[in-house]
């Protein structure tokens, strides 16, 4: 029976598409979940080839939709490609730096029907948040912020959280307050792609996580009612793994610049998925049939200690892509977990990072930009 | 926060409730979030027009499903629904 494991998990239809428009993007954050050899995919899909893939994903029942990047603002037919998500009965997300943004473009896409603008800001103050963008951006952001609230988008401000702005968490939340946000995203960084990169300058300390933790649960309960806190947690500090993507191939269905299409924004840097291209398939071949989408449904794919426990239908074994990283071996327990025999690896991350932080020579951030994904991809 | 039994409910205006024809279903849409409804919730939800007040989306529920003693089921998933801000007075 195509598209279901021999283990008769029920087939699910994707609830969320995450339509990554293309990988430029004017800020050079170090812990930007592109993949690091990003530049090496230089093709972008037509505006035809996204109408296409809107409706086609409509069809099978995704409704949530984000448009990212990159920067999604770089591409021209942004109100097009809004206007089609609109007609089709999507929730239209715009995932933006900001950078780029007028107030005129804000009308323009309120007007093609767009039902919601999220902005990021890397720090609470001018030079750290430019510093991290790596572009002169702090400014203009905080007016991008009171234009999305200023005609009637709900609001979203996203900051990530590492080790040089975790400790200005009471900041950030007053400047999320003065902004006046519905949403406040407080994503610690996932140590993936740039971030993995970098992990040894982002990483906080537990004491440093804990103490931000405080303080930002304190005011969820402050501001309950007129703003929500999204906290996405380290989860270098848990226990047990995060469910990823609400389990492989279930909800979650990105597409990348160039067609690809993932089971998560990650997925690209694991080998042997053969992940499949919207220009060769359907969506519905690609969710149901292909090998990527199939490759973790279920459960069959697991191994001890997962196999046998009594949690994994709560956290499906954790992260794919976390194990793969990090132990080499994409089918292992996700190493966060406490039940995990490789969960050494986190607790060495951990310490390098400790280390970087006493060392007297700390290394400097790589950011994320074509020089440094070329050379990094492309080792002589 | 609790519901204010002599004030009309309103659905959230940065809320959007659709019918879902893959799913079946219907759906409350968010930045970023997204609630799949059983038919019960989806028919409380559906009373929230900002008309009525609390005893009158029971009396009207309790009418359409010829049935009696739902004032405390409607009341429990109205509480959580003002908790989560799909609805407001």
């Amino acid at each position: 029976m195509a598209g279901l494991n021999n283990n008769m998990t029920s087939l699910t239809p994707p609830r969320w598409l995450l339509a990554e428009l293309t990988y430029a993007c004017p800020l050079q954050c170090p812990y930007c979940s592109n993949p690091v050899d990003y530049a090496n995919y230089k093709t972008e899909l037509s505006t035809d080839d996204w109408k296409r893939v809107l409706t086609q994903a409509r069809q099978m029942g995704a409704v949530q939709l984000g448009f990212s990047g990159g920067e999604p603002l770089t591409r021209q037919d942004l109100p097009e490609l809004v206007q089609h998500a609109k007609a089709l009965g999507y929730y239209s997300n715009l995932i933006t730096s900001g950078y780029g943004m007028t107030e005129a473009k804000i009308i323009e896409l309120k007007a093609a029907g767009l039902d919601h603008i999220q902005v990021s800001i890397q720090a609470s103050n001018q030079q750290l948040n430019d510093h991290i963008a790596g572009t002169e951006s702090f400014v203009h952001k905080k007016q991008v912020a009171h234009w999305v609230k200023q005609h009637g988008y709900p609001m979203v401000l996203c900051v990530v959280l590492h080790r040089d702005n975790i400790g200005q968490m009471q900041d950030i939340l007053a400047m999320a307050e003065e902004l006046g946000a519905d949403y406040l995203e407080l994503a610690n960084t996932q140590y993936y792609g740039w971030a993995h990169l970098n992990r040894d300058l982002l990483l906080p300390t537990k004491a440093q996580f804990e103490q931000a933790e405080a303080i930002a649960q304190a005011y969820k309960e402050k501001v309950a009612g007129k703003m929500k806190i999204y906290y996405v947690v380290p989860d270098f500090y848990e226990d047990r793994p995060k469910a990823c993507m609400n389990g492989w191939g279930s909800t979650f269905l990105t597409i990348a610049p160039d067609g690809t299409a993932l089971p998560c924004h990650s997925a690209r840097q694991l080998p042997g998925l053969d992940c499949p291209n919207v220009n060769d398939y359907s969506i519905a071949e690609i969710w149901n049939d292909s090998k990527a989408f199939n490759f973790f449904r279920g459960d069959d794919w697991m191994k001890e200690p997962c196999r046998s426990c009594d949690e994994k239908a709560k956290d499906f074994g954790g992260c794919r892509c976390q194990a793969y990283l990090l132990t080499g071996d994409l089918y292992a327990t996700d190493p966060v977990c406490s039940k995990s025999s490789q969960r050494g690896v986190i607790q060495q991350a951990i310490e390098g990072a400790q280390r970087n932080i006493e060392s007297a020579a700390e290394k400097p951030l790589i950011f994320r930009n074509n020089k440094n994904s070329k050379t990094l991809s492309n080792p002589v | 926060m609790s519901i204010n039994p002599e004030q009309t409910i309103k659905f959230s205006p940065t809320h959007r409730l659709q019918w879902e024809e893959a799913q079946q279903k219907f759906v409350i849409l968010y930045p970023e979030g997204l609630v799949e409804l059983n038919q019960t919730s989806a028919e409380i939800l559906k009373c929230c027009d900002g008309t009525l007040a609390l005893a009158q989306i029971i009396a009207t529920l309790e009418e359409k499903f010829a049935t009696r003693g739902l004032t405390d089921d409607i009341t429990a998933f109205l509480e959580v629904a003002l908790h989560n801000g799909w609805i407001e007075q």
